[in-house]
């Protein structure tokens, strides 16, 4: 057990380490740093300068390692564009991610559970019918569709809610929130729908799977037997049973929530690192881009170490291969 | 051989499955309105010269105030036909789609069949290459090949090679369900009898691989690749409409939507409307019909 965390740990690292590889590689070798900076002005003795600061004459190991230990200590150099340090902007951007990413996972996760329990104790009513068939629709209509129509409705037509930005936010230090204001509370409704919906009907879809699976198990015919009532039946003996593979899923999702983030924040203006990164794309900002992709591969892989390890934890049997064709 | 076909089970199974039949039909006018789009089309959206900036934002199947032009689907800001420009963004989604399926299916066929029957250090290396990249989502995957290739090229070719750049990020960001089912597959080929006597034979590796391992494999390929079509359609549609795809002056649909989105608050519905309702059931038809595909020919996915 101990050696099997230790290897698993292991792992991560090296992924982590190759990440971290492609990611260097991508700040050093896309583009030339010093024309990037200097401009086409710049004299040789100017350029040659700049290379012996920015260490780009090293070996190419110790650049390497330069900049693990730089990434490290949250250091990314500036971003070509504006010129400010890149983890400055990320900083300040984080919390608007963040806060978008986890009232999305409360919202797709708490209402996928109640309907996937809806649906699967009502198996075949209608209202069961209609929520199924809608999810399959809803399922192929692309991210960024949904928050265009979601804009359509809410903020063209009905008028009812902002269509982009976070609305008031309050300053609490190194960290701003749109949680304490009224405008804050309804700009994060819509980005939170369409960010959640996918996660919703995937965690609806198990929840209903696995809720029918246990359903049929004779434990809950002994207690339906023994006379407990159907809610008690519900509710203490099949629900705890379902909540370990849901909460598994529901942590994996957790990636393709940051990457969809991207579209979201784009679709409604958010403020967010997912803006930041798709500027940097359009503009080819290499030190933005590299970063991001730093942070999210981090965000990755430490997911998914805990998620690995939590069903380690529940389930020795299981090994980290078999875990990986699984998921 | 077509004979074969219209009387094997396949084809009577779609005959009898509606949603399969309805959804086929669906993709198959979408495709051929695409492919004949400059003998529909009243006029090519990407010539500026038979543009007219006075027909903009004319209202669909109402006459423009200005120069009494009616337009099926209305018009946009610039007084492109609507209906035309959406059959020649068309095309692109439908070109890029296609190219960037082909490039994942090939590579990742390719690089299945290798690991699967190499194996060794091959198969670790590829594999766990594989595994890295599919904890990242495709999408991520492409957008950040994207911003890497236009990286690399000079600033006055970014522009005209957008389209040749966003095949390859697409096509490179799906190619781990290929490789990882060819793999799959071909390992339990591999112990086959047919293998072993063509071994005997004394063909070369290559020739097994080519000639005798691929046929047998191909059925559960065809239902990835149309599912990664489908899917490769709308990364297409979501990068254009991000901005990091297509240039605005040859729009897919994506584009289209992004433009729409611009002007719904001045009450100009139609010019979203329109891409976006197109996009879904070219989307929605694809998957309908690879879901049918998958139940038929591989009842174990189910």
């Amino acid at each position: 057990m101990f050696l099997i965390v230790i290897r698993r740990i292991l792992q991560a690292i090296m992924v982590l380490l190759l990440v971290a590889f492609v990611s260097f590689l991508i700040f050093r070798y896309v583009g030339n740093p010093v024309d990037n900076i200097m401009g086409q002005e710049a004299t040789l003795a100017q350029r040659a300068a700049l290379e012996e600061a920015l260490g780009l004459n090293q070996p190419f190991y110790i650049q390497y390692f330069d900049f693990l230990w730089k990434a490290v200590q949250f250091e990314f150099g500036n971003s070509y564009r504006g010129a400010l340090p890149v983890a400055e902007l990320i900083a300040t951007r984080l919390p608007a991610t963040l806060e978008l990413a986890i009232t999305s996972a409360v919202f797709g996760v708490s209402l996928g559970v109640i309907l996937g329990i809806y649906t699967a104790i009502n198996r075949g009513s209608f209202l069961s019918n209609f929520i199924l068939s809608t999810s399959l629709i809803g399922v192929s209509v692309p991210t960024f569709l949904i928050g265009v129509l979601l804009i359509w409705i809410f903020s063209v037509e009905l008028n009812w809610l902002p269509s982009f930005g976070r609305g008031g936010v309050v300053d609490l230090g190194w960290w701003t929130t749109g949680f304490l204001t009224a405008s804050g509370i309804k700009s994060l409704i819509l980005p939170s729908i369409t960010l959640g919906l996918y996660q919703m009907t995937l965690i609806m879809r198990l929840t209903r799977a696995e809720m029918l699976e246990v359903l049929k198990q004779d434990y809950i015919r002994l207690a339906n037997s023994l006379g407990l009532s159907n809610r008690k039946i519900y509710f203490f003996h099949a629900l705890p049973n379902i909540l370990i593979p849901v909460i598994t899923i529901a942590g994996l999702q957790l990636g393709s929530v940051i990457a969809f983030a991207i579209i979201t924040e784009t679709v409604f203006q958010w403020p967010g690192v997912g803006l930041l990164f798709i500027n940097a794309v359009y503009y080819v900002d290499i030190p933005v881009m590299s970063a991001y992709l730093l942070l999210v591969g981090f965000a990755f892989v430490i997911i998914n170490l805990i998620v690995d390890l939590t069903y380690l934890l529940i389930d020795p049997r299981l090994r980290d291969s078999q875990l990986k064709s699984e998921v | 051989m077509i004979r074969l076909f219209f009387e094997s089970d396949l084809y009577h199974n779609f005959k009898n499955t509606p949603v399969a039949f309805a959804s086929f039909i669906v993709f198959l006018i979408i495709t051929l309105m695409a492919i004949f789009a400059n003998i529909i089309t009243p006029h090519t959206p990407f010539e500026p010269s038979t543009l007219n900036l006075m027909n903009g934002f004319t209202p669909p199947m109402q006459a423009n105030e200005f120069t009494g032009n009616v337009f099926l689907m209305g018009t946009d800001d610039q007084g492109r036909d609507l209906f035309s420009t959406i059959l020649y963004g068309l095309r692109i989604s439908l070109f890029v789609g296609l190219m960037a399926v082909l490039l994942s299916m090939t590579l990742g066929v390719t690089l299945g069949l290798i690991a699967g029957f190499v194996g060794g250090w091959i198969d670790t290396i590829i594999m766990r290459f594989a595994d890295i990249q599919i904890t990242f989502p495709s999408i991520l995957v492409a957008m950040l090949i994207y911003g890497v290739a236009k990286g690399l090229m000079p600033a006055d070719m970014r522009y005209e090679m957008s389209i040749t750049v966003l095949i390859i990020s697409i096509g490179l960001s799906e190619w781990v369900p290929f490789a990882r089912t060819v793999r799959g597959s071909t390992l339990v080929e591999r112990e086959k009898e047919y293998i072993i006597s063509a071994r005997m034979l004394g063909l070369t590796n290559l020739q097994i691989m080519l000639r005798h391992v691929l046929p047998n494999i191909l059925s559960p390929v065809l239902v990835i690749a149309t599912i990664t079509f489908a899917l490769a359609i709308i990364t297409e549609a979501t990068l254009s409409f991000l901005g990091v795809g297509v240039p605005t002056t040859k729009p897919s649909l994506g584009t289209l939507i992004r433009i729409g989105q611009d002007f719904l608050f001045s009450g100009e519905w139609w010019i979203l409307l329109f891409p976006a309702f197109t996009l879904l059931m070219l989307a929605l038809s694809i998957n309908l019909f690879g879901d049918w595909l998958r139940d038929m020919l591989n009842p174990k996915l189910k």
